[in-house]
């Protein structure tokens, strides 16, 4: 399979990457690690006219530690945050989360800004950046902004960028206890059901991908919670379950309450 | 587009489309056909080289973007006529049956032994995950990279 035509043109900076988004506006799509684009491309379900390579624009693929923030840059791999120490001792639930993504391969091209900004609704990373709330740096032709992670997803495959901005970093909180489980889709290793929960205080944020056709924060599990796992009995209150041929919506909405349950416990 | 990549130890420099992918240069330009197109969407692990000594999906990545990049496939596995430790290991304990998965699965076995020289089964398949083998014959390419590590490691 071999994509639609279109021109390639390697950025070198953010601004040069901006600026070409900008002038030619819906034709064109960045291309980081491409782990969902090029098969995207190859099966005509996008056809780019213009594809902006950002890898390798300097400065965007660190991970930092700053006080008490861990800041992920959006070219940063799969494998480098899996590889970070600064990732595993702070933000231990980004670690478990990548690890269960993809495979070997794909995680050593696919790239954090890329699945963000890509939003597939049963993506790993939305779970663990709404629970954490995280922040999505982003740069547009207005120049920076932060997005809260709870503003961001806006729907299946869409987010609340604008046609000129890019994903620059993710700023994560550092995190002290949180989990994350995943129950497999077993062909594409993507989640059927991914939960994320921190724990803060007494309270818990958890985060779900995969259920509904936008990650959400389980806000009625939050609310009843008070140190009882039963309250993973409201993981899809108010929530319009997604069904598939992996799993229809009883089914679904189960395994978000097992899924809640278990990673409350964990 | 030029591009300069250096393949096995061989630098070449093409014009090439922008949209040909890194394994339809790999086969069809330079005529290294032991990377195999399996599933062409990076579900099947068939087409792995190692890019920069990381395992990538050659179909799942464009020529263009190996622009001055180190690439190593199959081909390049074995030195002066002696079969690479992982290959040899593959021969040894029958991790082969038709044949198609194997030059993704010493590909991927290389960048599993690179990261854990000593691995554990459960290290090695979870590091086989992103590589299907039709004939299923799973266990044996387990022993093999088994094999291949106690030999790097002698």
């Amino acid at each position: 399979m071999i994509p639609a035509k279109f021109d390639y043109i390697k950025a070198s900076s953010i601004s040069e990457a901006v600026n070409l988004l900008d002038k030619h506006g819906y034709d064109a799509k960045i291309l980081s690690g491409g782990q969902s684009l090029l098969p995207a491309m190859k099966l005509r379900l996008n056809r780019p006219e213009i594809v902006i390579d950002i890898h390798g624009i300097p400065g965007m693929d660190t991970i930092e530690e700053t006080g008490d923030e861990v800041i992920i840059g959006a070219n940063c791999t799969h494998t480098q945050i899996l590889n970070s120490e600064v990732v595993y001792k702070n933000l231990n639930i980004m670690h478990q989360a990548v690890q269960t993504l993809g495979d070997v391969q794909v995680r050593n091209r696919g790239t954090i800004g890329g699945s963000l900004a890509h939003a597939d609704p049963s993506a790993d990373y939305p779970a663990v950046v709404l629970a954490c709330e995280a922040n999505i740096e982003v740069e547009g032709k207005n120049g920076k902004r932060s997005i809260a992670a709870t503003e961001f997803f806006e729907g299946i495959f869409t987010t609340a960028l604008e046609d000129d901005e890019i994903i620059t970093a993710v700023r994560f909180p550092k995190i002290a206890h949180g989990t994350y489980l995943k129950f497999y889709q077993s062909a594409s290793r993507f989640a059927v059901v991914g939960v994320a929960v921190v724990h803060e205080g007494s309270g818990v944020k958890v985060g779900i991908t995969g259920v509904a056709d936008t990650p959400y924060r389980a806000t009625e599990v939050e609310k009843a919670y008070n140190g009882n796992s039963d309250a993973a009995e409201h993981a899809v209150d108010g929530v319009e379950v997604m069904s598939d041929h992996f799993a229809d919506s009883e089914y679904r909405a189960h395994l978000a309450k097992v899924m809640v349950k278990r990673a409350l416990e964990a | 587009m030029n591009v300069t990549i250096t393949v096995n130890g061989k630098t070449y420099t093409h014009d090439i489309e922008p949209r040909i992918s890194l394994v339809q240069y790999l086969r069809e330009t330079l005529d290294l056909t032991g990377t195999h197109i399996g599933c062409d969407t990076s579900g099947c692990g068939a087409c792995t080289v190692s890019v920069n000594g990381e395992a990538v999906k050659s179909c799942t990545m464009l020529a263009v973007q190996a622009d001055g990049c180190e690439v190593t496939t199959i081909e390049g596995m074995a030195q002066n006529g002696e079969m690479h430790p992982i290959q040899a290991a593959f021969k040894e304990k029958h991790g082969l049956q038709c044949g198609f998965c194997t030059p993704g699965m010493v590909m991927v076995a290389a960048d599993i032994l690179k990261n854990h020289p000593n691995p554990s089964e459960e290290e090695i398949r979870h590091g086989l995950k992103g590589n299907f083998c039709r004939c299923t014959g799973y266990h044996n390419i387990v022993k093999s990279i088994q094999l291949a590590a106690e030999t790097l490691n002698e």
